[in-house]
């Protein structure tokens, strides 16, 4: 997962600036990259964020603190956190299933692993509602309720912590868990002294992105929410609502505090990475 | 035994979370038959939604490609003051929710935004039209191409690029001759991952489409469009083409990515 805290990583060595360093070929694509950063990404965050603004921060402050806006707000950082735990645990137990465990129709269990990632969203929550909507013929209904959420939510960030900790295990030698065992480790003991230290990074990497993941999504919980105020509004849907019916500041208002999270999420990822690749830059 | 245990909770996972929904869309769809599906795919107003959704892929992925090159190339190979900030802004979109992507878009080309009045004033249609979905997609597709190109870059080194200068070939040549045939395998998972998350994309571009039937619905917009309007059958029948194209995604990636991996 490339280039997230790239800078905090390895020091480029010192005959990259002199070969390709040109000064006018930096300064070129520097130009080239810069701006077409400003007007994609930088242009409409600052827009964003003066229009939240605008009217002081006064009414900003009513907007996210307005009854509507904290249940969701809460509903969203709640189901997602939630989902984020689940992840760690089932992700991470599917990853070791994944490297340490062997059975016919393994690499295929593997490939769809990533689906959820090339899957639309919207197609997610109309796949989650054939199985478990209205018609389900397992006879769960969880339709337009809260349960819905962690469904479309765990769908949709199922890789993550998969990814993130499956190439640490199969880095991790095997040898280690065995020589804990021969010398009376239990099962669990070895986890979680071997195993666990070792994967743990990994295993917060891959809950940050399911998190960041997790509070901005929208797609796949359109469908199968229902969008009741109160109920199974998510932060997301409540923006999309405010913005049809016209009232932008509280709309822009919210998307702020959103804005906010990931840019602390993705912190919290390069601090992880900084944190794990500190004896390679030694 | 604990082997068993817990292959049969991620299996169980698996099949609950993923296979099982998935498994019942295609039984859905032709439920009633082929006919309402078909019926439903071939509708001009579906018509229209794929060409659409095929159009703004076009568009984005090559812009998106030719941008993550040119980054990951300069955070490799360049030093220059800043770069941390780059790193940020390329990585938010992978962290930030469609919704307010295209909430910022609409905010910049509304018409009461920043670019909406001088827009509306040369006749420049940016909002509700194709402009603001290419650009809600290539904001939304925009660090797949750099993300998986920067690890490699840095792998291979520069001994051969330098070998190449010192030999006498132009800053171009290098590039032609021997960096792009280095990374090409990683530049190719990008484009693979660029291009689902485009045809995928809906929030952003629900926001800055207006969604208006025949014009500016893509076909995940068409999927809600289907699924409001009470067609089940339709609703679906789009789905699955969708998760048709997903699961060739996914070979062509298994296909990419042990090549990248034995470069």
């Amino acid at each position: 997962m490339g280039s997230l805290a790239e800078t905090a990583t390895i020091a480029a060595p010192r005959a990259a600036s002199r070969i390709s360093g040109d000064r006018a070929s930096t300064a070129l694509s520097l130009g080239i990259v810069t701006t077409f950063l400003t007007v994609i990404v930088v242009l409409p965050m600052a827009a964003l964020v003066s229009t939240a603004r605008q009217d002081g921060f006064g009414s900003f402050w009513d907007a996210i603190t307005s009854p509507e806006a904290v249940a969701a707000l809460k509903l969203t950082l709640v189901a997602s956190l939630a989902v984020a735990a689940l992840n760690a645990v089932l992700g991470t137990i599917t990853a070791w299933v994944l490297v340490r465990d062997d059975f016919r129709g393994k690499s295929l269990v593997n490939a769809i692993i990533d689906l959820p990632f090339a899957l639309p969203t919207i197609v997610a929550g109309l796949t989650l509602l054939a199985l478990y909507g209205p018609r389900s013929p397992v006879g769960i209904n969880v339709a337009y309720t809260r349960t819905a959420i962690l469904l479309a939510l765990m769908f949709v960030t199922l890789p993550f912590v998969v990814r993130t900790v499956q190439p640490v295990l199969q880095e991790l030698d095997s040898e280690m868990e065995e020589a804990a065992r021969s010398l009376g480790a239990s099962e669990f003991t070895t986890f979680r002294r071997v195993v666990l230290p070792n994967i743990f990074p990994g295993v917060l990497s891959g809950v940050a992105l399911a998190l960041a993941k997790a509070v901005g999504e929208f797609g796949s919980l359109v469908i199968i929410t229902g969008n009741l105020p109160f109920r199974t509004e998510v932060s997301s849907v409540y923006i999309f609502g405010r913005l049809e019916s016209g009232s932008t500041v509280p709309a822009a208002a919210v998307a702020v505090v959103l804005l906010a999270i990931s840019f602390l999420l993705l912190l919290a990822i390069g601090a992880i990475r900084h944190f794990t690749t500190r004896h390679d830059r030694a | 035994m604990r082997r068993f245990g817990l292959r049969g909770i991620a299996l169980l996972y698996l099949l609950v979370i993923l296979v099982g929904p998935l498994a019942m869309v295609f039984y859905r769809t032709f439920e009633h038959g082929f006919a309402p599906a078909w019926n439903a795919l071939t509708s001009p107003e579906t018509i229209h939604a794929f060409k659409l959704t095929l159009i703004i892929t076009a568009i984005a992925v090559p812009v998106n490609t030719v941008f993550g090159i040119l980054c990951a190339l300069l955070i490799v190979r360049h030093r220059f003051p800043g770069k941390g900030l780059l790193n940020a802004f390329i990585d938010l979109p992978l962290a930030l929710s469609p919704v307010v992507v295209g909430l910022a878009l609409f905010l910049l080309y509304g018409r009461n935004g920043w670019f909406g009045p001088w827009l509306s004033d040369h006749g420049i249609q940016v909002l509700f039209a194709l402009p603001a979905m290419v650009i809600a997609t290539i904001f939304v597709s925009l660090p797949f191409v750099a993300r998986e190109v920067v690890p490699t870059l840095r792998e291979i080194g520069n001994e051969q690029e330098q070998a190449a200068r010192t030999l006498g070939a132009g800053g171009w040549q290098t590039f032609w001759r021997i960096t792009l045939p280095s990374i090409r395998w990683a530049v190719i998972y990008g484009v693979i991952l660029t291009t689902a998350r485009s045809l995928g994309e809906y929030g952003a571009v629900a926001v800055v489409s207006g969604r208006l039937q025949g014009q500016t619905e893509t076909a995940t917009l068409r999927v809600q469009e289907r699924f409001e309007s009470f067609d089940l059958p339709g609703a679906y029948a789009i789905s699955l083409v969708l998760a048709l194209i997903a699961v060739l995604v996914l070979v062509a990636m298994s296909l990419a990515k042990p090549k990248e991996e034995a470069a």
